[in-house]
């Protein structure tokens, strides 16, 4: 990989091709690339939930037109393409560079592990071209759609504008799309939780005083953020099923409390 | 007074329903299935497992001499004894190596193979022996690997320039326990290649954190810090090791205990080297 030192070199940044392309650097890359897109995913999710809420779609479509249209947030998301291609092909190539490092495999091999899950640590790789994979086809089924303007449009207070919620309903209700949208949660959540306190390893932050700290909020963060997102296409399809609907016809999340307390 | 005293005791161990005598001594004398990685001589150069059964092993033997005798035996049917590495026999030297059972140094914790006792296996156990797995560890023959590429990673960098003098009074440089501590911790490294064995990755990430934070935690090692993380490391990557993915692996199986807050302060010690170091040509001159 001298081809990036030697394309710094005439900018002055050989050093920093040297540094990106040693083995701490790539992993660095990996690191910050990675936390960036973990903290994109709550604010994901914060949105998605819109989908639960019983009006039509109107907030999650409001909420998807200021996502696409304010440019801050568009500045943000090419920063996150960027990091999603990244965090991609540097972790294929770290995968195939680690894999051929061993030679020989071993006749009988048991990996034990300390602070960490061994069976999710060692299947990296894997988890991540799971992900690669189901972010490849989210986009394309509702990314790209959105960007070619292949969805209905909804007026709302005289303001025309994609309906995205629409065709994303559409996607929920199909028994296939929702066990491979929960299997990648899943495959997330085995990701994050080596991940999320293996960037600040590599940052070099450890420290007995708050590596247990990183380490609690990596296992709690990488449960509930996923559980979050699984629950929504279950909920939907559940809702579609009439799976929810109880006694006196109430139903949806948001009004059941007040619709149950009505029927008491 | 005490011949009667001694005689109860015996009395007391003989009739207890506690301990089965019988299974008690039949430790004494197991037999083990030993499936070892033999290459090169009159095996395939490419190697290949040959099995072997030995009797009359002894729990209080360590797994070196467990195999001293395999080989004793060996010898005198005419046949190739097992070559392994071996030294101080008293877990300091980082001579020994092998994989035991899926283990580098066997499967207790903070081990070397040569402070393994047979004690820890049972009569009819199938031993699976093999050597340290690494591309940068060539096998020479049978259990025997090339470690130089950790020799060459230590000329890299590993060291303190000292110039010629006596070593200065102990007193004069003040050093904090927790520092002392840390660095000694570090300096227990026996640079085995263990880490490098146990690694997915065969990253050599363990070792080279633990020689840079022995000597960047004391103030002799601290003037040569930045310079010393980033040639270590360049070595290392040149050597082909993989690329450390803290699956901690590594301190799991490390008979010395070396904790991966070591790659921690590695990482800090080179990221910082990377960005705020720049190594000046030595032009010659000067005074004088």
């Amino acid at each position: 990989m001298s081809w990036l030192t030697n394309t710094l070199s005439p900018v002055g940044l050989s050093w920093f091709g040297g540094f990106l392309t040693s083995s701490i650097g790539k992993k660095v890359l990996m690191a910050l690339t990675g936390l960036f897109l973990i903290s994109f995913l709550p604010i994901h999710l914060l949105g998605n939930l819109y989908l639960m809420k019983d009006d039509g779609g109107r907030d999650f479509n409001l909420y998807a037109e200021f996502m696409t249209h304010n440019k801050i947030i568009k500045a943000v998301s090419y920063t996150l393409y960027l990091s999603i291609v990244l965090h991609a092909i540097q972790g294929l190539l770290l995968w195939r560079q680690n894999a051929s490092a061993r030679g020989q495999n071993y006749a009988v091999k048991v990996t034990r592990a300390v602070g960490t899950n061994a069976r999710a640590a060692t299947r990296m790789g894997w988890l991540g071209t799971i992900l690669l994979i189901f972010i490849l086809l989210h986009m394309y089924q509702f990314w790209l759609q959105m960007k070619l303007g292949n969805v209905p449009m909804s007026s709302y207070g005289g303001e025309v504008i994609k309906d995205l919620y629409t065709p994303v309903m559409v996607a929920f209700a199909d028994p296939i799309f929702v066990v491979i949208y929960v299997v990648s949660m899943i495959a997330i959540a085995f990701h994050l939780w080596h991940g999320f306190q293996s960037a600040f390893q590599t940052l070099g932050l450890n420290h007995s005083k708050y590596t247990p700290f990183i380490k609690f909020l990596g296992k709690a963060y990488s449960v509930l953020i996923p559980a979050g997102f699984a629950v929504i296409p279950i909920y939907v399809y559940g809702d579609t099923m009439g799976w929810w609907k109880i006694g006196c016809g109430c139903d949806g999340v948001w009004d059941r409390a007040e619709c149950m307390i009505e029927c008491i | 007074m005490e011949i009667y005293f001694i005689n109860l005791k015996l009395f007391n161990f003989v009739n207890s329903s506690t301990i089965n005598f019988s299974t008690f001594f039949a430790m004494e004398n197991m037999h083990l299935k030993l499936k070892i990685w033999r290459q090169g001589g009159k095996f395939a150069p490419k190697g290949e497992f040959v099995t072997y059964e030995l009797d009359n092993v002894s729990e209080h033997m360590s797994f070196l001499e467990m195999l001293d005798v395999l080989n004793e035996k060996l010898i005198s049917q005419r046949e190739e004894p097992v070559a392994f590495e071996h030294d101080c026999r008293e877990g300091i030297c980082g001579t020994c190596s092998m994989v035991i059972n899926g283990h580098p140094h066997g499967p207790n914790a903070g081990t070397t193979t040569c402070q393994l006792h047979m004690r820890f296996f049972k009569d009819g156990d199938t031993v699976t022996i093999e050597p340290f797995r690494a591309k940068s560890f060539p096998v020479i023959k049978d259990l025997v690997v090339d470690r130089e590429a950790f020799d060459r990673i230590i000329q890299a960098g590993g060291f303190i320039s000292a110039s010629t003098g006596q070593a200065q009074d102990a007193n004069a440089i003040p050093v904090s326990k927790e520092l002392a501590s840390a660095s000694f911790d570090a300096a227990a490294c026996i640079g085995c290649g263990a880490c490098v064995a146990a690694c997915p990755n065969a990253s050599a990430m363990l070792f080279v954190s633990a020689k840079v934070s022995h000597l960047a935690l004391l103030p002799q090692g601290k003037v040569e810090a930045k310079r010393r993380a980033l040639a270590m490391v360049k070595q290392m990557d040149q050597e082909g090791f993989g690329n450390c993915s803290n699956i901690t692996a590594c301190e799991a199986e490390c008979p010395k205990g070396i904790s991966v807050e070591n790659i921690a302060r590695l990482n800090r010690e080179y990221i910082s080297a990377a960005f705020a170091f720049e190594e000046k040509e030595d032009k010659g001159g000067g005074a004088g």
